[in-house]
């Protein structure tokens, strides 16, 4: 109990220090996360609302695979990225084991499905009178898809809520696919397994400390976006 | 319908994080050992003991797990005292301060210097030498620096740092590190992230093998490890350090191990009695003898060697 107090408030004064080595490992995980969520949502919210919107045949098909794509155990998709990017695998000549490239390749696998598949839901729940309303008024298809993202909105808001508190706090993958290398693929989480295994406990604490605000701050950011969206 | 979607998004939301927190992390804790084999009718006095609920923590170093000799000797001791022992291998910085919580029982460990402050602040009675064993220095095949069949470490290192080739570390305070940053503090320096070529992984030894072979980087790492292996890393050859310990003509890359029984004065709660049990069992001359024998027949050379002070009485030169 002991250490867990000292390690707290130790943990409140390195935040508080600027410690450059622990900024320097939360601006990585946020580039790193943040990079690999630009890109999911770039490609997962128009698939998604795509979706949502067709009535192709082969929907169930896809959505089943989509669903199956949100359950993925994180650590799996860092194994297949690993075997595929590993120099004896086939995209070996790209270089891209060890670096934050491969991090943010097996972080967008698993964003994806969750971008995608709750983007689906919401366009799906989407009053099907308003894309007739909006027709009749001229719109065009993609206005019409604009139109009914913009009512999904609470819908795909949370997707990427979904979708970034999904990938930063994520280890296994990054770890396996990064190799937690210090000041070149070390993230929040890497470092927090690294300073617990050592027995760093105020560090890890402060790294944990970081990590939840994290995921708090973007929750409220994402909050107001959509209620900003709204007015 | 809209608030259907709501609640489902955001239920997607709560379990999708809850799921993530539950992700099983990448522990240092490997599975335990394998059960022991049942206790032999002999035994009598051990099944009346019904010591089937004993378990010892060994905190150790990875390498010591990664060549596999763990995997060898601890069955014998399982079945001998009919304990379960839990290994616990981390680095052994990460092992020293596993024992310094009280959250072990035994020490099998290679940092002499930290072995020493373990005993000396009254974390351990004792420490008794136990095998040893050496460092190599492993690299890519086409030798970039041109280390290859250099003499000392710290040549080596230095021609390393000068060609800037790349450098892997094991950078998590186990004795391999201990061992590496002493050889760059003879040339004068404290390698950081801040060195474009040098890569502190913060793992073990198997993984920064695995990273070095990878990335063809130079690496040094205890002879057992790289042997267990060496299979599996087809890109790395030893460059410093020679095919076997006679061939090795750096002291400095001598390796030997310690064991330690964590202090019932501090911690009450350890297992002292089964883990001076441990500590005599490993040291004993039969024990010592078959340490001698792992890897003979798979590798062409024995991984450890015997130094136990009891083996050297026995075997004296």
């Amino acid at each position: 109990m002991d250490e867990l107090v000292t390690g707290f408030f130790q943990a409140i004064q390195l935040i508080f220090s600027l410690d450059p080595a622990l900024y320097e490992i939360i601006s990585l995980s946020l580039s790193v996360s943040g990079t690999a969520l630009a890109i999911s949502v770039v490609i997962g919210v128009p698939v998604g609302a795509a979706l949502g919107l067709s009535r192709v045949r082969a929907r169930g098909f896809i959505t089943a695979l989509l669903y199956t794509g949100m359950g993925l155990p994180p650590v799996v998709v860092g194994l297949f990225v690993y075997l595929m990017l590993s120099r004896s695998g086939p995209f070996g000549v790209l270089g891209w084991l060890f670096t934050p490239s491969a991090m943010i390749v097996a972080q967008v696998i698993i964003a994806f499905p969750l971008v995608a598949g709750l983007t689906m839901t919401a366009v799906q729940g989407v009053d099907s009178s308003l894309r007739l309303q909006v027709r009749s008024l001229g719109a065009t298809r993609w206005q019409e898809t604009w139109a009914v993202l913009r009512e999904a909105r609470l819908g795909v808001v949370a997707a990427i809520v979904a979708a970034f508190g999904g990938i930063v706090s994520e280890v296994g993958a990054v770890m396996l696919v990064g190799g937690n290398i210090d000041g070149k693929t070390r993230v929040l989480t890497t470092a927090i397994v690294l300073n617990t295994r050592t027995g760093e406990f105020a560090a890890a604490i402060a790294l944990g400390i970081i990590l939840l605000a994290l995921a708090f701050i973007a929750n409220v950011a994402m909050l107001q976006l959509q209620r900003r969206a709204g007015d | 319908m809209k608030r259907i979607v709501v609640v489902l998004a955001l239920a997607l939301v709560a379990v999708n994080l809850l799921a993530c927190a539950a992700t099983p992390t990448v522990t240092a804790v490997p599975p335990t050992q394998a059960p022991a084999t049942a206790p032999t009718p002999t035994s009598i006095r051990a099944s009346l003991a019904a010591n089937s609920g004993c378990h010892l923590i060994l905190s150790t170093t990875t390498s010591t797990q990664d060549s596999g000799l763990l995997d060898f000797i601890l069955p014998g001791f399982q079945q001998k005292f009919n304990c379960k022992v839990d290994v616990v291998a981390v680095g052994t910085g990460a092992a020293i301060a596993i024992g310094q919580k009280g959250d072990a029982d035994v020490l099998l460990v290679h940092d002499r210097q930290n072995e020493d402050k373990f005993v000396a602040d009254k974390y351990a009675r004792e420490r008794f030498d136990v095998m040893h064993n050496d460092f190599v220095l492993v690299g890519p095949k086409n030798d970039p620096a041109k280390i290859n069949g250099m003499k000392l470490a710290k040549d080596a290192f230095k021609a390393i740092m000068d060609t800037q080739s790349t450098f892997a570390s094991r950078g998590d305070k186990s004795g391999t590190n201990s061992k590496e940053l002493a050889i760059w503090a003879t040339l004068g320096i404290t390698p950081s992230k801040s060195l474009p070529w040098y890569s502190a992984l913060g793992q073990g030894m198997g993984e920064t093998l695995t990273y070095a072979n990878e990335r063809g980087a130079y690496t040094l790492t205890d002879r057992a490890t790289w042997l267990a292996q060496q299979a599996k890393l087809s890109g790395l050859v030893i460059l410093v350090g020679g095919k076997n310990i006679n061939e090795n003509a750096d002291k400095d890359l001598y390796n030997p191990y310690g064991v330690m029984a964590v202090n019932p004065d501090k911690f009450p709660g350890v297992k002292y009695d089964m883990a001076m049990n441990f500590v005599a069992w490993i040291t004993s001359v039969d024990e010592q003898k078959i340490i001698n024998t792992y890897g003979v027949d798979k590798f062409g050379q024995q991984l450890f060697y015997a130094s136990s002070a009891g083996w050297r009485q026995a075997n004296p030169k």
